[in-house]
C-alpha cells in the first residue's frame, strides 16, 4: 500500500470508531427519554384501567370518600368549560399580540412585550392563583370563571412566544411577493403568513390548552372545586379533572387512589385526542403537495 | 430649378432622414430625476436619472452593490419596509408624480408588478397563487376568475404544463415553473410595468431561455426593467441599457444610458468601455 493508502485507511479507523462510539450513545439517550416517557405513560394507563369503569364518566365522587366507584364526570365537564373559557379568552389576545410582535413591532415598545411575555412564563402558577384571587375572587367569589382568568394568565405568554416564533419562520420572500402584488400589510398577513403558519400555531396552541388542563395550584385558588354535584355555570364555583386528581390522591384512601389514576389517565387521553384533532384540522387546511 | 425650389427640396430629405432615423418618440412610463435614496447614514444612490419608455425592455446592468436593487425597488416602493431608508428627488409614472402615502403606493403596486431574484410562490395551489392579486380587489367567484387565470398562464407560457393540475400546489413546480408561475401572478393583475430584479439567476439556461422569450413577447404590453448580472442577458433581451457603478462614498450612480447596441458597441464613457470589456466589476 502507498504512504497515503495506509494514511487514508488509519483516519478512517479512527472515524468509524468514532462514529461508532457517538451513534451508540445517541442511541442510549434516545432509549433513556423514551423509556421514562413510556413508563410514565404505561404506569398511567395500568393504573388508570383498572380502576375505570364506563361509569366513571358519567357520576360523580361518592359523598364518602372512601367509597368505591363513582366518577369525574362533573370534573371532566369543569375543565372542558374552564379551559375553553380560558382559551377563548388567552387565545384571540395572544395571537394579536404575537403578530405585533412579529409583524409591526420595532423598538423599544415591542421589545418590552416580549420581555414581559418571557417573564410573565416564569412565574409560578400558584403566583398567578394567588394575584386572581387577591384581584378578582375576594370581589366576586370563587367561581369558574375566575380559574378561567388565571388559566388565560398562564396561556398567554405561552402562546404569545410560540406564535411569534411560529410567524418569523414564514420567510419574508413571501411577505414581499404579497406587498410587491399591491396586498396591504393587513391582507398580506391574513391571507398569507398566518396560513403559512397555522400548522406550527395550532401546535403551539395545542400545547398552552395541555398545559391549562393539568394545571392544578391557580384552580384551587380560584375555582376551588366542587365535589358534590354538576355545576356548568361558570359563575359558581367549580370542579376540574386536575382538581379531582388532587383531592382524591391524597384523601388517603385506596378508592379514591384508584379514582385519581383513573382521572389522570382520562386527563392525558383528553390532551391526546385534542393534538391529533388539531394536527388533523392543521393538515386539512393545507394544500396537498 | 429656382434656388428656393432646390432650398425646400433639400430640407424635406433633411426631414424625411432625421424621420426615419428617429423612431417616433417613445412614450416614458417609468422615469426617475434626481433621485436620491439613502439607508440611515448611507447613501445607496445619487443622483439617478433613468428613463423606461413603452413598448422596450430596459436593462441596468453593473458591478454588484452598485445599487441596482435598490433603484429598482425604490420605484415600487419595497425598500420602505427597510428601517431607516428614505429618498429625495422624483420618481414619475407616467409623468405624474408617483404616491408615497400608504394607500397610494398599495395602489401603485398594482400597476408596478416585481419579479423577484428567487421564485416565490405562495405556499398554496397554483390557481390560487395567480387569483391572489385579482381576489385583493373585491371578492370574485371561482368561475370568475377562471378566465383571468387562465390568460395569465398563457401569457406566461405556463398553460400547457399546469392545466391539468390547477389545484395542485405552486411548489411542486420546478424551479422554471414557478419563476413563470410568479410572472403569471403579476401578469393576472394587468400591470403597465414589470420589474426584474435578476429574475433568471436561479434558473438553468433552458428555463432563463424560457423567461428570455416571454419577455420579448409581452413587452409590447407591458413595460419591462429588468436588473441583471448578466450583460449576454442584456444584450439578448433589452432594447436599452442602462449602466450603474459605485461612485464616491459607494453611492450607487448611473453613469450612461443609451439604446444596448450602441451602448456595448460605442460606449460613451470610459468607465462603461472598461466594466463591458471586462477590466473590472
Amino acid at each position: 500500500m502507498t504512504s497515503l493508502a495506509i494514511e487514508i485507511e488509519a483516519y478512517s479507523a479512527k472515524r468509524r470508531r468514532r462514529s461508532a462510539a457517538a451513534t451508540t450513545g445517541l442511541l442510549m439517550v434516545m432509549v433513556g427519554v423514551l423509556a421514562v416517557l413510556a413508563w410514565v405513560l404505561l404506569y398511567v394507563a395500568v393504573q388508570g384501567f383498572s380502576a375505570l369503569a364506563p361509569s366513571f364518566f358519567v357520576s360523580n365522587p361518592p359523598g364518602n370518600p372512601s367509597a368505591l366507584g363513582g366518577g369525574f364526570a362533573n370534573g371532566i365537564l369543569g375543565s372542558l368549560i374552564v379551559v375553553g373559557l380560558a382559551a377563548l379568552i388567552a387565545i384571540p389576545l395572544g395571537i394579536l399580540a404575537a403578530i405585533y410582535l412579529a409583524e409591526y413591532g420595532r423598538g423599544r415598545w415591542s421589545n418590552a412585550v416580549g420581555f414581559f411575555t418571557d417573564v410573565l412564563i416564569g412565574i409560578p402558577t400558584i403566583v398567578t392563583g394567588a394575584f386572581v384571587y387577591s384581584v378578582w375572587v375576594i370581589h366576586f367569589g370563587f367561581s369558574g370563571f375566575a380559574g378561567s382568568l388565571a388559566l388565560a394568565i398562564v396561556m398567554l405568554p405561552l402562546i404569545v412566544r410560540t406564535t411569534t416564533q411560529m410567524l418569523k419562520l414564514v420567510p419574508d420572500s413571501l411577505r414581499e411577493a404579497s406587498l410587491a402584488l399591491g396586498a396591504s400589510r393587513r391582507k398580506t398577513v391574513t391571507r398569507i403568513v398566518l396560513p403559512a403558519a397555522l400548522p406550527g400555531i395550532i401546535t403551539g396552541l395545542m400545547l398552552a390548552v395541555a398545559r391549562a388542563m393539568g394545571e392544578t395550584a391557580p384552580l384551587l385558588l380560584t375555582a376551588l372545586g366542587n365535589n358534590l354535584f354538576t355545576e356548568v355555570n361558570p359563575g359558581k364555583r367549580m370542579s376540574t379533572l386536575s382538581l379531582q386528581i388532587f383531592d382524591n390522591a391524597i384523601s388517603g384512601f385506596k378508592s379514591g387512589q384508584a379514582r385519581a389514576w383513573a382521572g389522570a389517565l382520562t386527563l392525558v387521553a383528553i390532551v391526546l385526542i385534542l393534538t391529533f384533532a388539531a394536527r388533523f384540522f392543521a393538515r386539512r387546511s393545507r394544500v396537498a403537495q | 430649378m429656382s434656388a428656393e425650389a432646390f432650398h425646400i427640396e433639400v430640407a424635406s430629405d433633411m426631414v424625411a432622414a432625421v424621420a426615419s432615423d428617429a423612431e417616433p418618440l417613445p412614450e416614458i412610463v417609468v422615469e426617475t430625476r434626481g433621485l436620491d435614496t439613502w439607508y440611515g447614514d448611507f447613501q445607496a444612490l445619487r443622483k439617478v436619472n433613468l428613463s423606461a419608455a413603452k413598448g422596450r425592455i430596459t436593462a441596468i446592468i453593473g458591478p454588484s452593490g452598485c445599487g441596482k436593487s435598490t433603484l429598482l425597488r425604490a420605484i415600487n416602493r419595497m425598500n420602505d419596509l427597510v428601517p431607516g431608508y428614505r429618498t429625495s428627488g422624483e420618481i414619475l409614472l407616467e409623468g405624474v408624480p408617483a404616491p408615497t402615502d400608504p394607500a397610494g403606493v398599495i395602489a401603485l403596486r398594482r400597476r408596478v408588478g416585481m419579479l423577484f431574484q428567487r421564485p416565490n410562490p405562495f405556499p398554496m395551489s397554483i390557481f390560487d397563487n395567480v387569483a391572489y392579486g385579482l381576489r385583493l380587489e373585491r371578492r370574485r367567484s371561482r368561475r370568475d376568475l377562471e378566465e383571468p387565470v387562465e390568460r395569465a398562464l398563457q401569457r406566461a407560457g405556463l398553460w400547457e404544463e399546469v392545466k391539468d393540475r390547477l389545484e395542485r400546489s405552486a411548489l411542486g413546480l420546478s424551479g422554471g415553473q414557478q419563476q413563470r408561475l410568479c410572472l403569471a401572478r403579476s401578469l393576472a393583475v394587468e400591470p403597465q410595468v414589470i420589474l426584474m430584479d435578476e429574475p433568471t439567476s436561479s434558473l438553468d439556461p433552458i428555463a432563463t431561455l424560457r423567461v428570455e422569450e416571454l419577455m420579448r413577447e409581452f413587452r409590447d404590453e407591458v413595460t419591462i426593467i429588468i436588473v441583471t448580472h448578466n450583460m449576454q442577458q442584456a444584450a439578448r433581451v433589452s432594447d436599452v441599457t442602462a449602466f450603474m457603478l459605485m461612485g464616491e462614498g459607494r453611492a450607487g450612480e448611473l453613469v450612461e444610458i443609451n439604446r444596448t447596441r450602441e451602448l456595448f458597441n460605442r460606449p460613451q464613457d470610459r468607465r462603461t468601455e472598461d466594466y463591458i470589456t471586462g477590466r473590472f466589476g
